[in-house]
């Protein structure tokens, strides 16, 4: 009963890091009507940003504030500069843009930094739960992703720049009509997701170290997450990295053991995507995959 | 025209007579492939780029140790000129490179390629054509097998033995540990726990109760941490490389778990996992080593310790000092300079593996007591390691030095 309960709330901490990247995942998508290979590699670039401020003598909230607004810059910049080109390429050539980026962008984190370990420092890793069956930081990462969440549902539901972001990805053609800036629209929706992407970051580092293979692991899980609660609801992303992260662990240790726990993860991904492509909190409620 | 014929017919003398000469020169020497009076070229490949690019950087010493031995005059006149090429870990661009190494560049011999996989994919091509195969870049146990591999050498002390050491030391300090094991899986973990369940013998069953694989891809190992705890070990064997192995310390001390903690010696960098886990978290860990670690205060006023600084400031200066393959990359090719200085004017590649095949001397940054020692049957450089716990901020040695045969 205890190492149920155990598993069950490690479950919750590591689902808590799989839905913070798989909320940017959702980002991106909502805005830009793709999946982005790249989210994780760009998240890691983010945090090494973070890491130097810190180190450099920052207090760590304004690291924290500075990195984000430095992603979001970053983010739009890459929409500009690389995808504006490819407005109206095939499917296949952004992805093809997306795996390169994804090998750019760890190449250029070693490059820069190198490959040893870095601690990345948390502000509640301190913080007494009275319990060692979850630390201060899980709690915490927690905390962070359903404000997020909050966040995202208030801006794309009750302003109307969220609503002309909707309208770009959903209706391009319409939105165009009624004066929307489609293309500034698609950069901004970058910008967000490349902020969201780095707050993730900066939330996974302290549990699984800062390398520049920090996020490979990561991602995978993130895309059954995103895809398990619907890729299209930011809501559906959180819970299905909960749903994942609990699922991968009690599957894990009772059921087929810690070999197949990967194999586990994908497939989610393929049952999903073959009985229920829209998931769990898509546009259409549904009972179970 | 009578003079321009005798300057011809002088030519021509002159030429046969420098090749005279030079048969005469050779026959005091014996030059296999990518061998001459000025040069010896070796080859290997390196993940330079890929998921394993971290352990590029013993690839990067490697070169820089050549840099020096030939800024001095290279060996026995010769400048050793390392052909290193990205194979990007991925084991069939290792047999694509070596292909190239072999048929276009023609290298005497392969020197130090990275990765299990990677050897186990190029051995035997490398053994089928008679080119050395030399202290391979991998501690799995398969590249110690000179009957069927005769062009095969490893170096470090491989993985079985090493688990042998902290087995013995389990049985002869606390008997009736119940252990927990962590464990890779994949050939690193696999070799580790054969050695140490060979290491315990008949108690092995008794005494291991609980065994928890991962995968290096799963992002936290804290659902094995957990299950390791509550199966009541009082001993955890962490055989994980640095990441998982720096996450798993910190767990276990963040879910109060208080083991005897045995961690493997690729593992064991106080900068590369020590400090980023966090110094009070690894109080009392177990492991073992062969080499000098130039972090650790007790070789602050070494001598050998001191060169290998002044060789990292002059010729690796973009290295990092505290990641420990750049004294894994330095030690090895300072041993292939000893080879090859053994083999004299005779570098064919039969002879370098009558020499490589015949040594026995020490190397500064190995630990004091330890030797480099092969005979034609035993194809281990270094057999012998030494334990030792984190004590405050750094590895203190006990126990002497051991056997790991």
């Amino acid at each position: 009963m205890d190492i149920l309960l155990q598993q069950i709330i490690s479950g919750l901490a590591s689902g808590a890091i799989y839905a913070s990247v798989a909320l940017a995942l959702v980002m991106i998508y909502n805005t830009t009507g793709h999946i982005n290979f790249a989210q994780g590699e760009m998240a890691m670039f983010s945090t090494y940003i973070a890491w130097a401020l810190v180190t450099a003598g920052l207090p760590y909230w304004l690291a924290f504030v500075l990195t984000v607004a430095v992603s979001f810059a970053g983010g739009v910049l890459i929409e500009r500069v690389v995808l504006r080109p490819l407005h109206n390429a095939p499917v296949m050539a952004i992805i093809v843009v997306f795996i390169g980026m994804l090998l750019a962008f760890n190449a250029l984190a070693g490059w820069i930094w190198g490959f040893l370990l870095k601690e990345f420092p948390s502000p509640a890793r301190a913080v007494a739960t009275g319990t060692p069956l979850f630390g201060g930081h899980d709690l915490f990462i927690l905390i962070v992703t359903l404000a997020e969440l909050v966040l995202l549902f208030l801006f794309f539901r009750h302003t109307s720049l969220g609503l002309a972001m909707r309208a770009a990805a959903q209706n391009p053609a319409s939105a165009r009509l009624v004066g929307v800036r489609v293309g500034w629209m698609l950069a901004l929706g970058w910008g967000m997701a490349a902020a969201i992407g780095a707050v993730a970051g900066m939330l996974v580092a302290p549990i699984v170290f800062l390398d520049p293979n920090m996020m490979a692991g990561i991602l995978l899980y993130a895309f059954a997450a995103a895809l398990l609660g619907g890729i299209t609801s930011p809501g559906g992303a959180v819970a299905g990295g909960l749903i994942v992260g609990v699922m991968e662990n009690l599957v894990g240790t009772f059921v087929i053991g810690n070999e197949l726990k990967l194999t586990f993860a994908l497939a989610i991904v393929i049952c999903v995507l073959i009985f229920k492509p829209s998931g769990l909190f898509g546009k259409v409620m549904v009972k179970r995959v | 025209m009578r003079q321009g014929y005798a300057a011809q017919a002088m030519t021509v003398a002159a030429l046969v007579a420098a090749m005279f000469v030079q048969t005469v020169a050779a026959a005091d020497k014996k030059y296999g492939p990518g061998v001459t009076d000025t040069e010896i070229k070796i080859g290997q490949t390196m993940p330079y780029s890929g998921p394993a690019s971290s352990l590029s950087v013993s690839g990067t010493a490697e070169q820089a140790y050549f840099a020096m031995v030939n800024a001095e005059g290279g060996v026995n006149g010769r400048k050793v000129n390392l052909i290193s090429l990205d194979d990007g870990y991925s084991p069939p661009r290792t047999v694509e490179q070596t292909r190239k190494l072999v048929e276009s560049d023609n290298v005497l011999l392969i020197f130090q390629p990275l990765g299990t996989a990677a050897n186990a994919a190029i051995q035997k091509y490398l053994n089928a054509k008679g080119i050395p195969h030399l202290f391979v870049g991998t501690g799995a146990t398969r590249f110690n097998d000179p009957k069927h591999f005769p062009w095969t050498m490893g170096w470090s002390p491989n993985l079985a033995a090493e688990g042998k050491v902290y087995a013995r030391h389990i049985l002869a300090s606390k008997p009736d540990a119940k252990i927990g094991i962590l464990w890779q899986n994949d050939d690193l973990g696999k070799d580790y726990l054969a050695g140490f369940k060979e290491g315990l013998g008949d108690k092995a069953a008794a005494m291991i109760v609980r065994e928890a694989s991962f995968e290096t891809s799963e992002p936290t190992i804290d659902s094995q941490i957990l299950a390791l705890k509550s199966s009541g070990a009082d001993v955890l064997f962490n055989i994980a490389t640095p990441k998982a192995a720096a996450q798993a310390m910190r767990k276990v001390h963040e879910t109060g778990w208080k083991p005897v903690q045995f961690v493997i010696y690729s593992s064991s960098s106080i900068a590369a996992v020590m400090q980023p886990t966090g110094i009070d978290k690894v109080q009392g860990v177990i492991s073992a080593t062969y080499l000098k670690d130039p972090n650790d205060p007790a070789w602050q006023n070494d001598p050998a310790t001191q060169k290998w600084r002044e060789w990292m400031a002059r010729y690796n200066p973009k290295g990092d000092p505290r990641d420990f393959l750049n004294v894994y990359g330095y030690t090895v090719s300072q041993l292939l300079v000893r080879v090859l200085a053994q083999c004299g004017d005779d570098l064919s590649r039969e002879n370098v593996m009558r020499q490589v095949t015949n040594l026995d001397f020490d190397l500064p940054m190995l630990l004091p007591g330890i030797r480099v020692k092969t005979s034609p049957t035993d194809f281990r450089p270094i057999k012998q390691m030494q334990l030792q716990r984190f004590e405050g901020e750094r590895w203190v040695p006990f126990g002497g030095i051991v056997d790991g045969g």
